[in-house]
């Protein structure tokens, strides 16, 4: 029988929730490829378009959720390939909050972003 | 149970000879999470443009503001289009392959896992395919 071969911690959160976030991302960002490239084209984005997708509540929340959840799996995803090329001790909490401070400003600027285009405040 | 290999390091990449399909399928998918969460970063900072065309209601009006003019011109460059094509090659295969791992957590079609690689491989390649005319449309004029 081989060794147990995985970047996660036995009983660990973070194997969940990156699988929880797959899930969601798989139908999410399918959609988001789909309505952004074949529903309307690429060569007819203006601001005025993305704009009236972005003050309709549902797709809003949708979005941020997308960004958050996004955020979560590729940021993690990176930690966790950082720690299966052997990456330990001080590196590693080094690199464990830069990615966190990372998807902060990721999250906070996508989020600014969105609400340029809905006309929230952009603080 | 199902029975388990020790195959030796996937990190080990100087012996990719000797990887079997689940290990590329590992690869492959390491390699497109890197550039999707790459692109996460640089397409909030495209789309930050945004941010500094709000409140000028005069160029939104006449489509001359600061993001629609960066976006239609990065659009209008076929290297960008072409980049789009492989974007969506990266996120059509993670997408799939992503499918093929959730089974395989819950344990499901443990032994076609490497069938099940080669069929995302196939369905990528044959979706970005059929979706080249639509990726560089008005491109050329």
């Amino acid at each position: 029988m081989a060794e147990r071969y995985s970047s996660f911690e036995p009983g660990g959160r973070r194997w969940l929730w990156q699988r929880i976030t797959a899930a969601f991302l798989v139908v999410v960002l399918a959609f988001h490829f789909f309505l952004l490239h074949f529903v309307n084209h690429a060569d007819e984005v203006s601001f005025l378009a993305s704009s009236a997708r972005m003050t309709d509540l549902t797709y809003y929340s949708l979005m941020v959720l997308f960004l958050i959840t996004a955020t979560f799996h590729g940021v993690n995803g990176v930690y966790n390939a950082l720690e299966n090329q052997g990456l330990t001790g001080t590196k590693k909490q080094v690199v464990k909050y830069t990615l966190i401070a990372a998807s902060i400003v990721l999250v906070v600027q996508g989020i600014r972003t969105a609400n340029a285009w809905a006309g929230l405040p952009t603080f | 149970m199902s029975q388990s290999y020790d195959r030796g390091l996937v990190e080990d990449f100087g012996r990719w000879r000797e990887f079997s399909a689940g290990m590329w399928a590992w690869v492959f998918h390491k390699f497109t999470g890197w550039v999707l969460v790459g692109y996460l970063f640089t397409h909030i900072a495209v789309l930050s443009t945004a941010i500094s065309a709000a409140g000028q209601t005069q160029a939104i009006a006449a489509e001359n503001d600061v993001y629609t003019t960066v976006i239609t011109a990065l659009e209008s460059l076929l290297v960008v289009r072409i980049l789009e094509v492989g974007l969506l090659a990266v996120a059509v295969f993670h997408i799939l392959n992503g499918c093929r791992l959730l089974l395989v957590d819950l344990g499901i079609g443990l032994d076609s896992q490497d069938k099940s690689f080669y069929a995302s491989l196939v369905l990528t390649g044959a979706i970005v395919v059929a979706s080249v005319p639509t990726f560089l449309a008005g491109v050329f004029g």
